[in-house]
């Protein structure tokens, strides 16, 4: 998938009890918590956002509590997709889960300045960040998968289907269906 | 070539036998153990429909505990341990823990026989971690992930690199397990062990108590690690023997596994450390920021409500005073440690000293409630993360440390070196 749109740039260790506080972990409608993101390292954050913008982050981006609202309120607000130095694993696997895809690429960050556009390929890797070009690894199959199905809701609504096709399949294997890991 | 623990633990779920268990492979595995809380109920069961809902795989394995917002401070908190009440009453789950009726999760899932050497534990909370203190493989995920292993009964993982943690010497009074986490993270940084199981061995680790490597595990995340995990011995052994409710396997790793690299700690030479605000790798001994004046002792989380935290802060605080000035807050993690603490006298020592000993909650250990910080106040806290606006206001300031440093300053009003007292 190829996704477009104004870059904003974030340091390293970004945790997430500043993408939204403890105190907001009770409100469960992405559109209420897309209000809080940054609220109080960064109050203009959210009114700077337009749908598509592009996260350009440093190490360790979502760092800390493992907690949902997070990614869950950068995607209702409108972020397309995440570049990082490097990722807090529970934020890597919530964002891929949810459909917001994260990618690692520490040469497109660096380059990166605030407001400039950029455009991400997830499939290919490619990464432009103000007319310059970037190679990182492309996603694995896995998670393309997941993303193109836009998250893993309707990934394991396949699987679960992936699985009933299996059962009622003739036992010689004929016809069997296409499973991936 | 040999295998570490988590290497073995892994391979002992994966579902396809031709999956090579090594690190940086992708493989599918069963968990045991699927933990889940309050916060993460709504948005994990509303995944959970719209992946087409029906019945939990295997219910047996789910354990559901309100702890975050419990008991309950706003409606919001209450509607989410509602929604955790109604999915156990409709899926039939038997591990279902109340506010009053089970504490912290972390602290809980062992005290309750609920995992065990050799198990393979997921949950939405960062700390899942915490369970690699009796040799299980347990980390944190994505809550559309648990929502897909109550569907599919399993789930995937990237086998993780693994750093060899090897503790030696004699530990020295005042220092605890958290010390030893709290060094871990000054050596490695907090994104030093990204992806990576902590694994923990050596000499001196028959010194730290199954209570103390909780502390230690809890925080293996706090530098970015998938796991935790302390190489069982007869201590672990023994303590299976009694709480197990199901069969365990003390996996210890092959002489020659392969390490990404080796951190040797020697904890003869250790005073208490402490984490300065906003990272809980911004560590210092606690002499570095001795005189620090304390608005707030905050003691008890999901590593550190143990009994044997709440023995450490006794030993402070009886026959002493909290500081005028200074409030302390003291949180049991679990329903059966309160009991015990009750029965051991110990909550007769805190409210004599004029501390607040509360139910058992995550409370302000995230900033929600039961001792959120103001602008400006400084707390010193046996919680593991301290970062901007973690304790309340964005301009309050935490310090992390050990059970000893907490009580004392609480006694001082200000950080001292408990041997100082």
């Amino acid at each position: 998938m190829v996704f477009e749109g104004q870059v904003h740039v974030l340091g390293d260790n970004v945790d997430t009890d500043v993408m939204i506080p403890g105190r907001h972990l009770s409100i469960v409608e992405p559109a209420e918590m897309a209000k809080h993101v940054f609220e109080e390292i960064d109050p203009g954050f959210v009114a700077r956002v337009k749908p598509g913008d592009i996260i350009m982050a440093g190490a360790n981006f979502g760092s800390g509590s493992g907690r949902e609202q997070a990614p869950l309120g950068l995607k209702a607000l409108g972020i397309s997709c995440i570049v990082a130095v490097s990722f807090s694993r529970i934020f890597y696997r919530m964002a891929i889960d949810l459909g917001l895809p994260p990618l690692v690429c520490a040469e497109a960050v660096r380059s990166a300045t605030q407001g400039e556009r950029a455009r991400v390929d997830t499939r290919t890797g490619e990464i432009f960040v103000g007319g310059r070009r970037y190679r990182t690894q492309p996603l694995p199959d896995l998670v393309q998968d997941i993303i193109s199905e836009g998250g893993l809701a309707n990934w394991v609504r396949s699987e679960v289907e992936r699985r009933r096709l299996k059962q009622t399949q003739p036992p010689d294997g004929y016809g069997k269906p296409a499973t991936r890991p | 070539m040999g295998k570490t623990i988590a290497e073995k633990i892994i391979e002992a779920h994966v579902l396809h036998d031709t999956a090579r268990v090594e690190p940086g492979a992708i493989v599918r595995a069963r968990a045991d153990v699927v933990l889940i809380n309050d916060v993460n109920s709504t948005l994990t069961f509303r995944h959970f429909e719209n992946m087409g809902g029906g019945a939990v795989a295997a219910p047996d394995k789910v354990v559901l505990v309100c702890d975050h917002f419990a008991p309950a401070p706003h409606a919001s908190g209450a509607r989410l341990a509602k929604d955790l009440r109604r999915f156990a009453a409709a899926q039939g789950i038997k591990h279902f823990f109340d506010a009053g009726k089970g504490g912290i999760e972390h602290t809980l899932l062992p005290e309750q026989g609920l995992v065990g050497p050799g198990d393979l534990v997921v949950g939405g909370d960062s700390h899942t971690c915490t369970a690699g203190a009796f040799g299980a493989f347990a980390a944190g995920m994505s809550w559309a992930g648990l929502a897909a292993i109550m569907i599919l009964d399993e789930t995937w993982f990237r086998v993780p690199e693994a750093i060899r943690i090897v503790l030696s010497g004699d530990k020295p009074e005042f220092v605890t397990g958290k010390d030893i986490i709290l060094k871990v993270l000054q050596d490695l940084g907090v994104a030093g062990g990204l992806y990576k199981s902590l694994e923990f061995s050596g000499p001196a680790l028959s010194q730290f108590n199954m209570d103390e490597r909780m502390g230690i595990c809890n925080m293996a995340v706090e530098a970015g690690a998938k796991a935790g995990i302390v190489e069982p011995d007869g201590q672990t052994e023994q303590w299976a023997k009694t709480y197990c409710k199901r069969p365990f396997n003390l996996v210890r790793p092959d002489a020659d596994a392969q390490y990404e690299s080796r951190l040797e700690i020697h904890v003869s030479a250790m005073r208490p450390l402490v984490a300065k605000p906003y990272s809980p790798g911004n560590v210092v001994a606690v002499d570095g920021v001795k005189g620090v004046r304390v608005d707030q002792v905050y003691m008890g989380n999901c590593a550190n409500g143990t009994i044997t935290d709440l023995r450490q802060i006794a030993s402070i605080l009886k026959g002493r005073k909290v500081a005028k000035g200074t409030r302390a807050i003291i949180v049991p993690a679990t329903q059966e440690i309160y009991r015990q603490a009750i029965a051991e006298g110990l909550c007769e020592i805190f409210v004599e000293a004029g501390a607040a000993v509360t139910t058992p909650t995550c409370g302000a250990c995230f900033g929600a409630h039961n001792g959120v910080l103001d602008d400006g106040e400084v707390a010193v806290a046996t919680i593991n993360r301290n970062f901007k606006g973690r304790g309340g206001h964005p301009g309050a300031q935490v310090l992390l440390a050990n059970s000893f440093v907490a009580a004392a300053a609480a006694v001082a009003g200000e950080v001292v070196d408990p041997a100082d007292l």
